[in-house]
């Protein structure tokens, strides 16, 4: 009896898996011959129908504005998108273990495209998508910053559409130097005096904030570092401990070491937010997409307090930095390119991203930065600094290399050395010397 | 008739998928990292992966990051372990005897064990917050000075031992406790005739009977803790600098961060040794000091 079931259940499990093999091997088919279909048909009134496409998306507010519009998109197109959302390092992860064994699986994702770019073109993940971006003048790819597609062109060609920009914003407590009767730095002198002024831990005020985590603080070093004339390599040869570079590293030590809170070398963005939003700090600098958590009333006592201002200058100039924080790339493996492309078109045009500037998410497109009612979400203060951020600004705030994370770390931890009270010339030249070896690693192996 | 073949081998045929599940879960990742760690590899279909011998192995064996991590992991395991066998028997004599609310005291006991790890590094993270956080609020009030829990590199690794601690005391206390509540009554029947005192009862009996137990939940503890990751990985990714880079951490750097899949694997191939060794050294030890 019981023998007799176990079979069957064996045959009837085999007969399954193998039933479940075949369709799924019908379906790959079917779509392959849709894909011809709606390639051609594309003036039809529902020109993707049937269609489905997967995108895997990061946390910003753009992916809400996406998924809320999503309805509307489907009908129109007749495609249907199957969406994922993950965070950051996640999302980063996933993308790394599908393209890894060739999957076709994301037709699009979101990407971080100074950590990502250079490793995924390299690694053959990446459509260029040079003939579709003109393909539709109603896409207005002229509109996008130059900055920002810099950033998704790598060997001279397109390889994502810039959707999220971020510069380095210089966040300050008006109240703290009303009382002090300072005006707002313009220099970084100015910002070390003023800090050194407003420091005051015995009453729980620290003069300033910023990221102290290895690999997390290089982007907020970069802007000291180009403000003083450097930066992190010129071309392929290393420049982490050039009399410049060191300038601005020896002012971001100074200040987190002298001036910073405790626990300082165990925080990354959020950790340092929370010390100024709870009032703890005079100044701070970050990112200017966190300004949503920024100008949060539930997570912040100090909101009416906080003034914007430009990134002190240094002996260069002031030259925060301006950086894409999202664009959104298309599997080169995709069976479904027309279809993908028309989601990225949607989904980076100038409608969602209007949508998602007014939530207060910096876009890649001048028009929207020129439009007001786009941008009533931001402090008034906040849209000329980064319009003129923009206009001064570098267009990355990492090293530019294939291994970013690596880099990072070598580069984070002369900061971090140096607010242990080691000699951070000493620690540049270590930085430098493996910075370079990795260059020249990445160069040879091309 | 047609069950035959069936009937004969179906010791063979219920072992089939633990044997199966064993082969493709277990071993065969294990023989695929051992592979891996020879190549160089940076997950890239358009880059193969290339073959270069023992070279991962020697430049991590010449690298002081690696032997920072190497030290970090006996620095945290030694001290997390020896605390939480400590506490943790102590704590199981203690729920051993009867008192009112036992029961109520036991399960609360237990509680921090089956919360979620990532959950709870990020808990901990509040707590050890410098200038608002918990930790610091309860120093002040007994008028001490506040301390930079994780940001310092000194203090780092105590720091995480002791959410470590916190978390898994209560496996050693469970297993332990299960270890007393077989321990025969005649032993200490025979005590009580002879006169012996509480403390005699503990060290002379109680102990030395329940060891074999207390063995058993270290050398279980003693695996765990040197796989400790999430707990590291969400308060601290290792830092400040590499203060806090234990083996597992750097594995994962040079594999997810540094996209360098061989080098990870060679890592990972000499902590899989490490851990296995140390298991080894243990049950040898057990056999030689002849508990079962």
């Amino acid at each position: 009896m019981y023998p007799n079931r176990l079979k069957k259940i064996i045959a009837v499990t085999a007969g399954v898996s193998v039933l479940g093999s075949m369709l799924a091997a019908c379906g790959d088919a079917g779509a392959g011959d849709k894909g011809k279909d709606a390639a051609s048909g594309e003036a039809g009134a529902k020109p993707f129908a049937g269609k489905r496409i997967t995108a895997y998306l990061g946390n910003t507010g753009t992916t809400d504005i996406i998924k809320a519009q999503l309805p509307e998109f489907e009908a129109k197109t007749g495609m249907k998108v199957e969406i994922q959302n993950f965070a950051n390092d996640q999302l980063s992860q996933k993308i790394t273990v599908q393209m890894t064994s060739g999957s076709a699986e994301p037709d699009v994702a979101m990407i971080r495209p100074a950590q990502e770019v250079k490793l995924f073109n390299k690694n053959g993940w990446m459509q260029p998508l040079d003939e579709y971006v003109k393909k539709n003048p109603g896409f207005e790819f002229e509109d996008l910053t130059k900055a920002a597609l810099d950033s998704t062109t790598d060997n001279g060609k397109v390889v994502a559409i810039p959707m999220v920009t971020e510069q380095a914003m210089f966040y300050y407590r008006k109240d703290l130097l009303e009382k002090a009767g300072l005006s707002v730095p313009k220099t970084l002198d100015e910002l070390e005096a003023a800090v050194k002024k407003l420091h005051d831990p015995a009453n729980g005020i620290y003069g300033f904030v910023a990221r102290g985590q290895k690999a997390a603080l290089v982007t907020q070093l970069s802007s000291f570092i180009y403000s003083e004339g450097g930066d992190f390599q010129k071309g392929d040869t290393a420049a982490v401990n050039t009399p410049e570079a060191l300038k601005g590293i020896n002012r971001y030590v100074n200040l987190l070491k002298n001036y910073g809170p405790p626990g300082v070398l165990n925080m990354d963005w959020p950790q340092a937010l929370g010390v100024f939003s709870q009032g703890k700090a005079a100044f701070f600098t970050d990112t200017s997409s966190i300004l949503p958590s920024v100008i949060d009333k539930d997570k912040s006592t100090v909101v009416d307090k906080i003034g914007y201002a430009m990134f002190p200058a240094g002996s260069a100039g002031s030259k925060p930095y301006n950086n894409t924080a999202w664009g959104m790339m298309m599997n080169a493996r995709t069976a479904n390119k027309d279809a993908a492309w028309a989601f990225i078109e949607w989904a980076t045009g100038k409608e969602i991203m209007t949508k998602a500037q007014a939530m207060g998410v910096p876009g890649a497109r001048n028009s929207i930065w020129n439009d007001p009612g786009a941008n009533a979400k931001f402090p008034k203060e906040f849209i000329p600094i980064i319009q003129e951020s923009i206009k001064a600004a570098v267009g990355h705030d990492r090293p530019m290399v294939i291994n970013v994370g690596e880099a990072r770390d070598m580069i984070g931890d002369v900061v971090v050395k140096g607010i242990l009270n080691e000699d951070v010339k000493t620690a540049a030249d270590k930085a430098n010397k493996d910075f370079q070896a990795l260059i020249d690693k990445e160069k040879s192996s091309k | 008739m047609r069950t035959g073949w069936l009937d004969r081998n179906i010791k063979w045929a219920f072992t089939l998928p633990a044997v199966l599940f064993v082969l493709i879960m277990m071993a065969f990742p294990i023989a695929y990292t051992f592979r891996t760690s020879f190549y160089n590899w940076s997950m890239s279909a358009a880059n193969p992966s290339t073959w270069v011998g023992l070279d991962n192995y020697r430049i991590l064996l010449s690298e002081q990051r690696f032997w920072n991590a190497v030290g970090s992991t006996f620095y945290f395991t030694g001290l997390a372990l020896a605390l939480e066998t400590v506490l943790g028997t102590a704590i199981a004599l203690v729920l051993y005897r009867n008192f009112a609310g036992k029961n109520v005291a036991k399960t609360l006991f237990l509680l921090p064990m089956v919360a979620t790890p990532v959950a709870m590094g990020l808990v901990w993270l509040l707590i050890y917050e410098p200038s608002i956080g918990g930790a610091n609020a309860f120093l002040q009030l007994l008028g001490l000075k506040p301390v930079d829990w994780l940001g310092n590199p000194k203090n780092v690794i105590p720091s995480l031992a002791i959410v470590d601690i916190w978390q898994w005391t209560p496996m050693i206390s469970l297993i332990v406790m299960a270890g007393l509540s077989t321990l025969p009554h005649e032993p200490y029947e025979a005590a009580d005739v002879d006169g012996a005192t509480g403390w005699q009862k503990l060290t002379q009996i109680t102990l030395p009977l329940v060891r074999p137990t207390i063995m058993v939940a270290v050398m279980l503890r003693l695996i765990d803790v040197l796989k400790t990751f999430d707990i590291i990985y969400s308060t601290t990714q290792g830092g400040p600098g590499n203060a806090s880079e234990t083996l597992n951490i750097y594995s994962y750097v040079q594999g997810f961060q540094y996209f360098k899949l061989g080098m990870a694997s060679s890592l990972l191939v000499m902590f899989f040794m490490l851990v296995m060794g140390l298991t080894l050294i243990f049950i040898w030890m057990r056999k030689r000091l002849g508990v079962q």
